[in-house]
């Protein structure tokens, strides 16, 4: 019977038929995509922590309004995304304990520092970029809630890197001391950026089953190749450099060869190591210790006023 | 220490005058007014809508997967239900 179901759902997934919260699936795939879509939440929350540093300093008012405007888009992404993944039959409060507890894991990039102006730069620019990079296809992912939530993503982040790119547009036309400051990002931020698509894909265990049910389109390195070739010129227009001697046209493949990833850093960041988890962690979970009284008393509000009204329905 | 979920809620979002209310996603929030005003941040931060309806989930009330041949499949033979079914002349300009 098991094996029925899957060969139904298979041809589902081959006829790019998506699947619905109630339909049957194979518990793996439910597992998978738990996994992904609750990490994906997890990362847009912790993503709104490096740049929460910057919109009090935030160098103009300009500057402000964009910032806090895209920081509250990340939230709402955040909620998107775990409503899709609630679908799937695990509570919120489960998933934010899994954050909470180290658990669940989330995009290890919001574990480096932002040290300068110019980061929130190169954050919109590359982060965001790498992160469109990936969301786009997961438009057409085949579970449904996941595909909708990411039409909205998607429609909201592209001004995310715009704004970026027009942060180091302008200091890069600035004074000596702000393009340093430009360059100083970009060599900070580029290697982490092109870390963001995942181990390489003789290393990338669960992708063949990803793309084969189709919550994956694209391979991580398919992936990070299209970033680097569409990458490369953006710096060329800024004039910056990117921090990669390897980097160049390769005229008979039609991309850019560049050079190796460090992964042993990649995954001492994954592990809990890298230079700001236990500060992002402990953020999130100070949040929400310190938040326990608010959601109890608008609980509380919320029986009263029923308790209330049923009275009232009674006396009348 | 009330560990508690604030319960799930559905919202639709009338896009303009004229349209239907549409389906756009859930959210937690402790009543009804506050749902209505998280539905406001996370659902119409561009100019999405005009008025919204928050459900509570549970009072959502859904037909079975298992059930689709039956309840939508009779449908699929009545091709007479539309216009197009019926002979008639091309002389016959506007019907």
């Amino acid at each position: 019977m098991e094996i029925k179901l899957e060969e139904i759902f298979q041809d589902k997934i081959d006829q790019e038929i998506k699947i619905e919260p109630r339909d049957w699936m194979p518990e793996k795939y439910r597992k998978t995509l738990l996994r992904q879509i609750s990490q994906h939440a997890h990362s847009e929350i912790v993503g709104m922590l490096p740049e929460g540093n910057w919109i009090t300093r935030a160098p103009n008012l300009r500057r402000k309004v964009a910032l806090l405007a895209k920081v509250q888009d990340e939230a709402g992404h955040g909620l998107y995304l775990y409503s899709a993944a609630e679908t799937l039959g695990m509570s919120r409060d489960e998933m934010l304990e899994e954050l909470h507890s180290g658990k669940a894991k989330y995009s290890s990039i919001f574990n480096y520092p932002t040290l300068t102006w110019a980061d929130m730069g190169a954050i919109g620019w590359l982060v965001d970029g790498a992160a469109i990079m990936n969301q786009v296809p997961l438009c057409r992912t085949s579970y449904g809630p996941y595909a909708r939530a990411m039409v909205r993503v998607c429609k909201e982040e592209s001004f995310h890197q715009r704004q970026g790119y027009e942060i180091m547009l302008t200091l890069t036309k600035g004074s000596e001391a702000q393009k340093a400051m430009a360059q100083d990002a970009l060599n900070r931020w580029w290697w982490p950026s092109i870390s963001m698509f995942g181990p390489n894909d003789d290393n990338s265990p669960n992708s063949a089953q990803s793309m084969k049910w189709k919550i994956k389109r694209f391979s991580n390195d398919e992936l990070r190749q299209k970033f680097v070739d569409v990458t490369v010129a953006q710096a060329e227009l800024l004039g910056l450099t990117i921090p990669d001697k390897d980097l160049k046209w390769n005229e008979e493949r039609g991309h850019y060869d560049f050079g190796a990833i460090n992964w042993d850093e990649f995954f001492q960041v994954v592990a809990g190591n890298g230079p700001c988890n236990k500060q992002r962690l402990k953020a999130r979970v100070d949040a929400w210790e310190n938040g326990a009284w608010v959601r109890e008393a608008a609980t509380a509000y919320a029986e009263k006023r029923e308790a209330k009204a049923n009275n009232q329905i009674e006396a009348a | 220490m009330s560990t508690k979920e604030w319960p799930l809620w559905e919202v639709f979002i009338r896009a303009k005058q004229g349209l239907n209310h549409k389906h756009v996603g859930s959210l937690h929030a402790a009543d009804l007014q506050m749902a209505i005003e998280n539905a406001r941040d996370v659902y119409t931060r561009r100019m999405e809508g005009v008025s919204i309806w928050v459900v509570e989930s549970k009072h959502i009330h859904a037909s079975e997967p298992s059930e689709q041949e039956a309840l939508f499949e009779p449908a699929n033979d009545k091709i007479y239900r539309h216009p197009t079914f019926y002979n008639l002349p091309v002389e016959l300009n506007h019907m």
